[in-house]
């Protein structure tokens, strides 16, 4: 069992005893909610009359059904209308800050709570989004709930756990040019299966890790959860702190604020259930080819054969379905559409990576490219430094915030056999809203790159002969 | 109050095959934009079953009326939505065996009374070959022994985690009133917190 982790660390500091089930009583410190997965939780409340318990922890959003072109009310979808109108009756009722389009600070509840300064490190962060391990890059425990833990989590503050183990994940050495943080979570997955993760948390450490943004290391800890671990995290450091500080909910205190996040750092002696180690130098642009994160290659690789899989079902199933060749080059499949976005890779220098790749160059005839900023901050940003034209001038969309086509719950959607190349987190089958639409999952400058050429193509070349 | 303990479940069982199926195929996105659970029921694996060479085992009439579905590994990967077990619940469905469930879909089912168990290979390969053999057999899951019965077969081991055993025997799997119980409790850790008063 672990010890003297961070894990350990702020899971006692968070303990307010143990069930007779065994399991943990976990204080949540931070609650994010969303349109999609609360309703039926503030129903829940209403009918028993029954009030939020720490309405203060507690802040809202709406992001999964945000149309990203015209986004006046009412919503020309009338159950995104009834999503949202529900949000904000359900928030206003129960005395919840909710930041509504209005207020300029909406956008993917993953990237709000980072850039609002409200995710800290030492907290305990629970929302009804499996994507919520992202907050982990702060050196909390954030982590995906059901809605039932939603209704608990607003009743109580509390919900039930079993302990985790805790698995170090080290990347070593330096990244090359072109290599993203994308690529090194696609690796990790890669090495450890999609289901690698089941019954560990992961603490993400070594030179890479340390010399990543905090943006970076979002991206990490946000696919986490593809690879089976319902937490990721990463020990908060200076680059932790300076992302924090000013921002519109940093701590007043900051003293007693930094005095907390470096106590719960993971000790120098801690003890880890598991370790694994990846070289950072031998990382390459990664892109799927399959049904889910972990079916993955470099760009320098070829798909691989059924016959060669530890799991041939799973593989010739994703052959199936996403009708390419044994063997086949990355670099001979042609794309439709490029989507550059979600809590994944929605940020400034996400955009940044995109945009560097599209100036003075256009968007491939057949394929239509759509960028959407991950939230309005992140637009106004962008805007600012011009990226939303670059976008516009090389064929691309330029939209409002939103999840948009990583999960297609609002307007933007793949039609039909749609092959897209995706910045966000998940190919599984349907995924981009079309039943047999199909997802390569890569980094915002290879996708980038895929929507200029109109086919997969390594970044590395692009930025070589820059 | 209500005795919401569950000892064991009976029923007919139906093999859902494949590792890692995500929660995406159990409930795909687009049905999430209702404001209730009422009709999740109706959507589960939605897209595997449409079509003119939609084959799937939902609809098979061998399986008719099962309660108890067989998956692989890393069943319900993906997604924190309780749509997906919400879904798997109200078609019917009480327990699952399988390899490996992911995370929070797990907790999700607990939270549901959905009896999860996972079982050994040899296990889930003569329970594989019981549905093709005879698929209208029923199966006994016991949840306080852990095994589960084929009619005319000796019981089988399967595991299911302590405290879901124990909540699922105690009627606690839902864990609101147990919470709840700890009010003062919760205030004491809340302000033993430095960051809850900044």
């Amino acid at each position: 069992m672990s010890q003297r982790t961070l894990y350990d660390k702020v899971w006692d500091r968070h303990t307010v005893g143990t069930l007779s089930t065994g399991m943990d009583q976990l204080l949540i410190g931070l609650h994010l909610v969303h349109e999609v997965t609360s309703p039926q939780a503030f129903a829940s409340l209403r009918e028993r009359q029954q009030p939020v318990a720490f309405p203060d922890r507690t802040i809202a959003t709406m992001d999964h059904i945000v149309p990203t072109d015209r986004i006046s009310r009412p919503f020309s979808d009338p159950q995104a209308e009834l999503m949202a109108a529900t949000l904000e009756a359900n928030t206003r009722e129960f005395g919840i800050r909710l930041m509504d389009m209005a207020s300029g600070k909406q956008g993917i509840v993953h990237m709000i709570g980072p850039e609002l300064g409200l995710t800290q490190p030492g907290m305990t962060i629970a929302c009804g989004d499996s994507h919520t391990s992202t907050h982990g890059a702060f050196g909390s425990l954030a982590f995906g709930i059901g809605t039932t833990d939603v209704r608990n989590v607003l009743e109580t503050q509390t919900m039930a756990l079993s302990r985790l183990k805790v698995r170090r994940i080290r990347i070593e050495g330096a990244l090359q040019r072109g290599v993203y943080a994308k690529d090194v979570i696609l690796r990790i997955i890669a090495d450890l299966g999609v289901k690698g993760g089941l019954g560990y948390a992961y603490e993400y450490s070594g030179a890479v890790i340390e010399a990543l943004s905090m943006e970076g290391r979002m991206t990490i800890c946000n696919m986490s959860i593809e690879g089976g671990a319902r937490i990721g995290y990463i020990n908060p450091d200076d680059t932790t702190f300076a992302y924090i500080r000013g921002r519109e909910y940093a701590p007043r205190d900051w003293d007693a604020a930094l005095a907390y996040w470096k106590s719960i750092r993971s000790d120098e002696d801690a003890v880890y259930d598991d370790e694994w180690v990846i070289d950072g130098n031998t990382i390459e642009p990664m892109i799927t080819w399959g049904i889910n994160p972990g079916q993955s290659i470099t760009i320098s690789d070829s798909l691989p054969h059924v016959a060669d899989a530890a799991d041939p079902k799973s593989f010739q199933d994703a052959f199936d379905f996403m009708a390419f060749t044994e063997g086949q080059s990355p670099e001979s499949l042609a794309i439709d559409v490029a989507f550059i976005g979600s809590c994944t890779n929605g940020r400034l220098s996400d955009l940044r990576e995109a945009a560097a790749i599209f100036r003075g160059k256009r968007v491939h005839s057949r394929v239509k490219a759509v960028v959407v900023p991950g939230s309005q901050q992140v637009a106004r940003q962008a805007e600012a430094e011009g990226l939303d034209r670059i976008f516009i001038e090389a064929g691309a969309e330029w939209r409002h915030a939103g999840c948009s086509m990583c999960l297609a719950m609002n307007t933007d959607r793949l039609e039909g056999r749609q092959l897209c190349a995706s910045s966000s987190n998940r190919n599984f089958m349907g995924r981009q809203g079309s039943p047999t639409g199909r997802t390569l999952l890569m980094s915002p400058a290879m996708v980038a790159t895929a929507a200029v050429y109109g086919h997969v193509y390594d970044v590395r070349k692009v930025l070589n002969d820059d | 109050m209500i005795d919401a303990s569950i000892h064991r479940v009976t029923g007919t069982a139906v093999p859902i095959e494949g590792n890692d199926v995500d929660t995406d195929q159990i409930v795909p996105a687009r049905f999430l934009k209702e404001i209730t659970f009422d009709r999740m029921g109706s959507y589960l694996f939605y897209d595997a079953r449409q079509g003119d060479s939609a084959n799937h085992p939902l609809d098979n009439p061998r399986y008719a009326g099962a309660s108890i579905m067989l998956v692989d590994h890393n069943f319900g990967c993906g997604s924190s939505r309780e749509h997906a077990p919400q879904a798997i619940r109200r078609a019917g469905f009480k327990a699952l065996i399988g390899a490996s469930f992911a995370e929070i879909f797990l907790g999700n089912c607990r939270s549901l009374g959905i009896v999860t168990a996972t079982a050994d290979a040899a296990v889930l390969a003569q329970l594989a070959d019981a549905i093709q053999q005879q698929p209208q057999t029923q199966w006994t899951i016991d949840v306080a022994a852990a095994t589960v019965t084929v009619a005319g077969m000796a019981a089988l081991p399967v595991r299911i985690k302590d405290a879901h055993q124990q909540a699922f025997l105690a009627g606690t799997w839902d864990e609101l009133i147990v919470l709840k119980a700890q009010e003062a409790a919760i205030r004491e850790r809340a302000k033993s917190l430095p960051y809850f008063s900044w």
